[in-house]
C-alpha cells in the first residue's frame, strides 16, 4: 500500500509498504532516515522514539498506515524543530506573552495540536531536515555532547527526542521528572548519570535564555 | 494482509461484520509486538485511529464514559479525581511512550491477566460498551474476562468505551515488579472503598487465569466493617480483620509459577498488597471524615 505523511516538515510518500510494517521500518528502510534505531521491536527500549503529531511514541509500535496524514519528527529533524520552537517562543515574548500560552505553542494540555500547527508552518529547507547536517544542533544535542552523555550512541536518538519533549513540557524539571520522562529509554552502556547531567545542563541553559 | 482504515465508527462496525477476523489496532502496543515478532499475521488489520470519539471521555453523574482509545497519559492527567484507581494503574503502564499510545480498550481486547487496568476496573466497578452492527450491549466487567487472553466479545463486536463508576471514596492500586517502569506485573491489586453502598471492592491481576475479584474477602470485610460500625465511627480497621481480609485475598488467587515469579510468591504478595491498600484507603477515608466533621 501507499503511505503519505510528513517527516520533519516535509511531505513524504512510501510505496509498496507491507500492511504490517512499522513506522520505524518505513523511516529507516524506505525513507533513508536511520537516526531512529531498531532494537527491541516491542516498545521496551525507546531507541525508536519519534514524535507523532507532537507526542513521543515508539515508532516500532506504530503501523505505517496509522501514520497516514500525520506529522512525524525524528532525531534528524530535531535541531530544526527546536530552532523553530525557540523562534516561536522569542516571538511570543516579544509580543508580551510571558507564558507562551497565547502563541502557537501551548506548554501543556493541547501540546499535540500546538506542535502540529508548528510542524505545518515549517518549510522544507534543502536537505537539512532530512540529514540533520549543516544546521546548528538542538540544545539537548549540544548538552549531550558537552556532558559526555554519548557512549556507543545507540540509545542517543531516542533519548534526545524524549528529553527534548520533556524540556518543552517541563522547563525546570526535577531529577524525578527527568527519570520518569526517560524511563522508557534504555542505555545498555548504563551511562545514565551522564545522561541525567546532560538533561540538567540543557534545562539550565534553557532557563538562562528566558 | 489488508489494512482497513474506517473513517467512522459505523464504517468500523460494518468492516468488522464483513471481516470478523479483522484485528483492531489502536495504540498498537500489543498488536504490533505480535506482528513484529511474527507471532501473528492477521488477514485484516483495522486501524481505529481515524475515529476521533474513541479518544474522548465524558464525565457523568455516576460514571465516566471512557473512550476505548483514550491514552493512559490522558487518564493520568485528566481523570485522577474521578477515577483515582485507574489513574494510578495507568501511571504504572510501561513508559511514557507506551502510555501516550495505549488505552483501556486495548487492555480489555487483549484481556491479559497482567493488564494493568483490570484490577482498577474490577475494584471501581465498570461496564464494557461493546457494539456490532447488530446493536450495543454493556458487559459487566466481572463477566468480561472469560479465560487467559479471552473475553466476552463476539467476533463481530468492537469495544467502543468503558463506563467506569466515579469514585465516591478512596481507591488504591499496587503492583509488584522489578522496577518502576517497563514492568509486566508479577501481580497487582486494586481496592476501592464505596462509602455510599458501604462496600469494598477488589481486583487482582496476574495471579489467576483472568483478572478476578476476591469476593469472599470483600464479603468478609463488608460484614466486619458493618458490624463494628466502622463506616460511621471511622475507627481504625482492627489488625485481625485486616489480616483475615489479606488472607482471603491471597486465597482467591489461582496463580502459576513462571519467569516473573512463583505461585507462592504471588499469593503472598497479593496478601501484602491487600493489607496495605486497605490501610491506605481506610486511613484516607477516616481523614476525609474528620475533615468533613471539622468543617461542619
Amino acid at each position: 500500500m501507499r503511505v503519505n505523511f510528513t517527516v520533519n516538515g516535509r511531505p513524504q510518500e512510501a510505496d509498496d509498504v507491507w500492511e504490517g510494517e512499522s513506522l520505524l521500518y518505513v523511516l529507516r528502510e524506505r525513507m533513508g532516515l536511520p537516526g531512529s534505531k531498531n532494537a527491541c521491536e516491542q516498545g521496551e527500549c525507546g531507541s525508536c522514539t519519534v514524535r507523532l503529531d507532537g507526542v513521543p511514541v515508539c515508532s516500532c509500535l506504530v503501523a505505517a498506515g496509522q501514520a497516514e496524514g500525520r506529522e512525524v519528527v525524528t532525531v534528524e529533524g530535531l535541531a530544526e524543530f527546536a530552532e523553530d520552537r525557540a523562534k516561536d517562543r522569542a516571538k511570543d515574548r516579544a509580543e508580551g506573552c510571558a507564558t507562551g500560552a497565547c502563541g502557537s505553542r501551548g506548554s501543556g494540555g493541547s501540546g499535540a495540536g500546538a506542535s502540529l500547527d508548528e510542524a505545518r508552518r515549517r518549510q522544507a529547507k534543502g536537505t537539512d531536515s532530512q540529514t540533520g547536517e549543516g544546521i546548528e544542533l538542538a540544545p539537548i544535542q549540544q548538552a549531550f555532547i558537552d556532558a559526555g552523555a554519548v557512549q556507543c550512541g545507540f540509545c542517543t536518538p531516542g533519548l534526545l527526542v524524549a528529553a527534548d519533549e520533556m524540556l518543552e513540557r517541563t522547563p525546570n524539571p526535577t531529577d524525578a521528572d527527568i527519570r520518569e520522562a526517560l524511563s522508557g529509554n534504555l542505555c545498555r552502556c548504563t551511562g545514565y548519570e551522564k545522561i541525567m547531567d546532560a538533561v540538567r545542563l540543557a534545562a539550565a541553559r534553557q532557563s538562562e535564555e528566558v | 494482509m489488508d489494512f482497513l482504515r474506517p473513517a467512522s465508527w459505523e464504517e468500523a462496525l460494518a468492516a468488522k461484520a464483513e471481516h470478523p477476523t479483522a484485528v483492531p489496532i489502536a495504540g498498537g502496543t500489543d498488536v504490533m509486538v505480535e506482528i513484529n515478532f511474527d507471532h501473528r499475521r492477521p488477514e485484516y488489520l483495522m486501524d481505529l485511529g481515524r475515529i476521533a470519539d474513541l479518544t474522548e471521555w465524558e464525565v457523568g453523574a455516576d460514571s465516566v464514559r471512557l473512550g476505548a482509545s483514550v491514552p493512559y497519559s490522558r487518564i493520568m492527567e485528566h481523570l485522577r479525581a474521578e477515577l483515582p484507581g485507574l489513574a494510578l494503574a495507568s501511571h504504572t503502564v510501561a513508559s511514557p511512550q507506551i502510555r501516550n499510545r495505549g488505552g483501556v480498550g486495548g487492555n480489555l481486547g487483549t484481556a491479559s491477566p497482567a493488564g494493568d487496568a483490570h484490577p482498577a476496573l474490577l475494584a471501581a466497578g465498570a461496564e464494557v460498551e461493546a457494539e456490532s452492527v447488530r446493536g450495543t450491549r454493556r458487559i459487566p466487567i466481572d463477566a468480561f474476562y472469560t479465560g487467559v487472553k479471552r473475553n466476552a466479545l463476539e467476533p463481530d463486536e468492537l469495544i467502543r468505551a468503558v463506563h467506569v463508576r466515579r469514585a465516591e471514596g478512596p481507591q488504591q492500586f499496587s503492583k509488584v515488579g522489578t522496577r518502576n517502569a517497563m514492568v509486566i506485573a508479577v501481580c497487582a491489586f486494586g481496592l476501592a472503598l464505596h462509602p455510599g453502598t458501604r462496600t469494598v471492592r477488589t481486583g487482582i491481576g496476574s495471579a489467576a487465569p483472568t483478572p478476578i475479584r476476591a469476593t469472599a474477602a470483600e464479603e468478609f470485610l463488608n460484614a466486619a466493617l458493618e458490624e463494628g460500625g466502622f463506616w460511621d465511627n471511622g475507627r481504625v480497621v482492627t489488625p485481625s480483620a485486616a489480616k483475615q481480609f489479606a488472607d482471603l485475598c491471597a486465597a482467591a488467587c489461582n496463580p502459576i509459577d513462571d519467569v516473573r515469579g512463583t505461585a507462592d510468591y504471588r499469593r503472598h504478595a497479593v496478601g501484602v498488597m491487600a493489607r496495605r491498600t486497605l490501610t491506605w484507603t481506610w486511613e484516607s477515608y477516616r481523614g476525609a471524615r474528620h475533615t468533613t466533621e471539622g468543617a461542619a
